[in-house]
């Protein structure tokens, strides 16, 4: 105990009080090093005439702390200021990131030692900063956070611990200050949480996990990576989970911590282009046709050519034929192919077949288009779908491939879906979006049921140029295409 | 909340490392020298977070040696347009990489090792881990001309750079990281290394360019094993610990939890091109039209890697203004980044009027705005 007293007080004249902490099973004093803290650096010494008159005034709302700009080693006095985190009026916690300082080849992360509020920043981005001079005011809120409750003690100015401490009938509750508030906040005695940190320092995870039990609600769960134990326990893990799902929540008049909030950020870039492209889709009347395929034959065909393709070293899907068999009914349909101008004065009927295929990309929606398809036989349409598809992946098509479209298909059905009701992407009039392969049971000619690849497509068409009728003709044109791989070779040229 | 979370899994990871190996004393003191089992530049990146973010170094210190297949890495504040030849990394699907620490540039492939010495704050000392190098080299082979500058390089014969450093410093762990040219590729690290792009105006870290030389050109016996061995052998004798290596899987969630969310990280584009300090572009080129030559001039700010100001001086009348001010408008708060540009220019091309000739002649706009990206 003598020890203790005396330990502090030669803290005191060094201007700093240590933080302590006694280990429940064992007798000893454990020193906390520096590595909260620095203790008997520089700084904490320049420090101390501050510190002293903190002692004598009272405590009062809002005194602005001047931080200082700590040792970086290597004998270095000046950095180079690179990026701050923060801005004069955010409010911080100790151990937050203030900024990022450069020197000599080395980024230093500059943390804060205070909980407060930032009212001055000494420096602009790229000036330099020198080593012991002011980095940040900060308002220290120390008045802040006291609350009524017995078994908080309050917070001496001077003690800027890392941790402060609760006398609970001789029982030292560790949190920090930001938990403290957390518990607060809910009404609930840090002597009923029970901490799963260092030493048992209770966590944030520990006061929501109280909280949880409480409510009986299950919370979301805690943003940061869950901390998974390590090999010989791992059978628990597998438990806890379980456990949450067969709670049957009973809502308690407890209030349910949730911190989040709405976020608004500005549309950009591929958003921003599908809201230019779809607004000016509006303008058009669509109307919708749909109707479902029989696949049967086409799966078979693609079965036996697919390693054909491979050999020559093109991976071969549907929409090789999807798309060819649409140019061959466009030949028939030309209308479908064409483009209104402005002033709904003209039709131009488009020559090329340019069918553009939707791709889910990880920016977003992007529709390359395979050019002359008219002229191209399924092969060549499959190993230039084969490039679009690389290219789009890594973010590399060209405006040429983004350009020039004349008609889409939309195979949405890879990821899911039976109808859908697409949007004609301007200036084309027609647009298809194809479901799922679903194997479903169908009658034949003969009045048998048999399985059947069965996919749905729905057509979108411009209602000022094309009419119902104009819809359906083509459709039922694809359709027997592909019901009907064969009847294909009749009209190839 | 999460480091001391962390803290005691810290414990943990020690206790999973001790086990393989052979009279490892304590669980918090005594060095380690790990090996990474990738050779992706992110996962690697990340392992370097983890321990910088999650292990206790008070009392002991790492070694991370680690190789990467074909990627750029540049500094923490510096600027990749500034920096590389980003057309050619996307040819030849060369990974870009930012990383946490300071200093310049570096182009990695698998005959350059990489290796990061781990302290604590208080025990962060450049010199002396180049000299370790060092020292090793020259046990692995005494002739060799190797030697430590006061800018932290090592130099081969005095004129050729082997090896460049960086650092990184947080509040309590420090690490020091730097590579060794053993087998590189020069011809591709010299291409790579050279910007293409013309009047970038930034107050980013350059690099410091230097003549560079493989130490296997001097003695075509050296192998990158020989070199991560050699280095980890005197690491042991200097540290007083096992010549012991251990391998760490950076993909592996149950040694280094939450390391997938690292990686994740460091390869979103917001850190790698939106980290890049606030720059300007301002330059001109020429355009090549049916047959006539045209000057465009383009001014564009960039902050966050996103164009904040953008201006382009066209030829009167060349293209309707409403259409050329319609791509001002898009551009501005877009990425500046070649495939947003395209999918911005594609788009506004479908809204505006069906003019075969203004159509071409914006598909040659464009191309030549996405030049500059």
């Amino acid at each position: 105990m003598a020890a203790v007293t005396a330990l502090r007080s030669s803290c005191r004249t060094a201007g700093r009080l240590v933080c302590i902490h006694r280990v429940r099973s064992c007798s000893g004093i454990r020193f906390i090093k520096s590595k909260y803290v620095c203790v008997f650096d520089k700084s904490a010494l320049k420090f101390s005439h501050q510190q002293r008159l903190f002692r004598t005034s009272a405590v009062s709302c809002g005194q602005i702390v001047q931080f200082k700009l700590s040792d970086i080693g290597e004998g270095i006095t000046e950095v180079t200021v690179k990026e701050w985190y923060i801005k004069e009026g955010d409010s911080v916690s100790q151990f937050d990131s203030i900024c990022e300082v450069q020197s000599d080849k080395a980024s230093v992360t500059i943390t804060s030692r205070y909980d407060g509020i930032i009212r001055k920043l000494h420096y602009n981005l790229d000036e330099i900063a020198y080593v012991g001079k002011p980095l940040v005011d900060i308002e220290i809120d120390a008045s802040k956070g006291v609350s009524p409750e017995e078994d908080v003690v309050e917070t001496p100015p001077m003690s800027h611990e890392e941790h402060t401490h609760q006398e609970i009938k001789g029982h030292k509750t560790l949190a920090t200050p930001a938990v403290r508030r957390l518990a607060m906040e809910n009404n609930i005695k840090l002597s009923e949480v029970v901490g799963t940190g260092k030493d048992n320092r209770i966590l944030k995870e520990d006061i929501l996990n109280y909280l949880a039990k409480q409510t009986g609600a299950i919370l979301p769960p805690s943003p940061k990576a869950e901390i998974i134990p390590p090999l010989p326990k791992s059978e628990t893990v597998p438990a806890a989970p379980k456990d949450r799902a067969h709670k049957i929540p009973v809502p308690i008049s407890r209030p349910i911590v949730f911190s989040g909030k709405d976020k608004t950020e500005p549309i950009t870039g591929f958003q921003k282009a599908m809201v230019k492209t779809m607004s000016a889709a509006l303008k058009i009347p669509h109307f919708g046709y749909c109707d479902e395929i029989d696949l049967t034959q086409l799966v078979q065909l693609r079965e036996e050519l697919k390693p054909l393709a491979q050999i020559r070293g093109v991976k071969l899907s549907f929409m090789p034929f999807f798309i060819k068999a649409a140019s061959l009914g466009l030949l028939q349909y030309p209308i479908l192919n064409a483009s209104l101008d402005e002033s709904c004065q003209n039709v131009t009927y488009k020559a090329s077949h340019n069918i553009g295929v939707a791709m889910d990309t990880e920016q977003g929606l992007i529709v390359p288009n395979v050019k002359n398809v008219q002229v191209s036989s399924v092969f060549e349409i499959a190993s230039e779908l084969n490039r679009l598809q690389s290219l789009g992946s890594a973010g590399q098509l060209g405006t040429n491939d983004l350009s020039g479209g004349t008609f889409t298909l939309s195979n949405i059905g890879t990821i899911g879906g039976t109808y859908a009701k697409p949007v004609i992407l301007p200036p084309e009039v027609a647009i298809g979006a194809l479901g799922k392969i679903q194997v479903l049971p169908r009658f034949n000619g003969k009045g048998e049921v048999f399985k059947a690849q069965i996919m749905n497509v729905s057509w979108s068409a411009d209602h000022r140029i094309i009419d119902g009728a104009t819809m359906a003709r083509f459709s039922n044109l694809w359709k027997s295409y592909l019901e009907n791989p064969a009847s294909m070779l009749l009209d190839l040229k | 909340m999460v480091l001391q979370a962390s803290l005691k899994n810290c414990l943990q990871l020690s206790c999973i490392l001790r086990t393989p190996k052979v009279g490892f004393r304590s669980t918090t003191s005594g060095s380690l020298i790990i090996q990474s089992t990738s050779d992706d530049i992110y996962q690697n990146l990340a392992v370097e977070d983890w321990i910088h973010d999650h292990m206790n170094l008070e009392n002991r210190q790492v070694l991370f040696l680690w190789r990467n297949s074909p990627a750029v890495v540049i500094g923490r504040h510096q600027n990749p347009w500034q920096e590389c030849n980003l057309r050619l990394l996307r040819q030849k699907n060369i990974k870009l990489a930012r990383r946490r620490s300071g200093g310049g540039t570096v182009y990695h492939d698998l005959g350059n090792i990489n290796l990061t010495f781990f302290t604590s704050r208080k025990k962060y000392e450049r010199m002396e881990n180049l000299k370790l190098v060092v020292k090793a080299l020259k046990a692995l082979r005494p002739q060799l001309d190797v030697h430590v500058t006061d800018r932290y390089d090592i130099l081969l014969d005095r004129h050729y750079k082997i090896s460049g450093t960086a650092a990184k410093l947080g509040r309590t762990t420090a690490y020091h990281h730097c590579t060794l040219l053993c087998n590189a590729d020069k011809f591709v690290l010299s291409s790579v290394l050279k910007s293409p792009y013309k009047g970038i105006k930034s107050n980013a870290t350059p690099s410091v360019p230097a003549s560079v030389k493989n130490l296997f050109e001097e003695d075509p016996s050296l192998t990158c094993e020989m070199l991560l061995d050699a280095i980890a052998e005197e690491y042991a004798t200097q540290h007083q610990t096992d010549h012991h290596i251990t391998l760490i899987n950076p993909a592996d969630e149950t040694v280094l939890p939450g390391i997938n969310n690292k990686t994740k990280e460091l390869q979103t584009w917001e850190w790698v091109y939106g980290k890049t300090p606030k720059f300007s572009v301002s330059t001109c080129f020429n355009m090549v039209y049916k047959d006539s030559v045209l000057d465009v001039k383009v001014d564009m700010d960039v902050k966050h890697g996103k164009i904040e100001v953008c201006n382009i001086d066209l030829p009167e009348q060349w293209l309707p203004p409403a259409v050329c001010s319609e791509l001002v408008k898009s551009l501005t708060g877009s990425k500046f980044c070649p495939n947003e540009t395209t999918t911005v220019a594609a788009t506004l091309l479908r809204v505006c009027p069906q003019d075969a000739e203004l159509q071409s002649r914006w598909n040659l706009l464009c191309e030549n705005m996405i030049m500059l990206m």
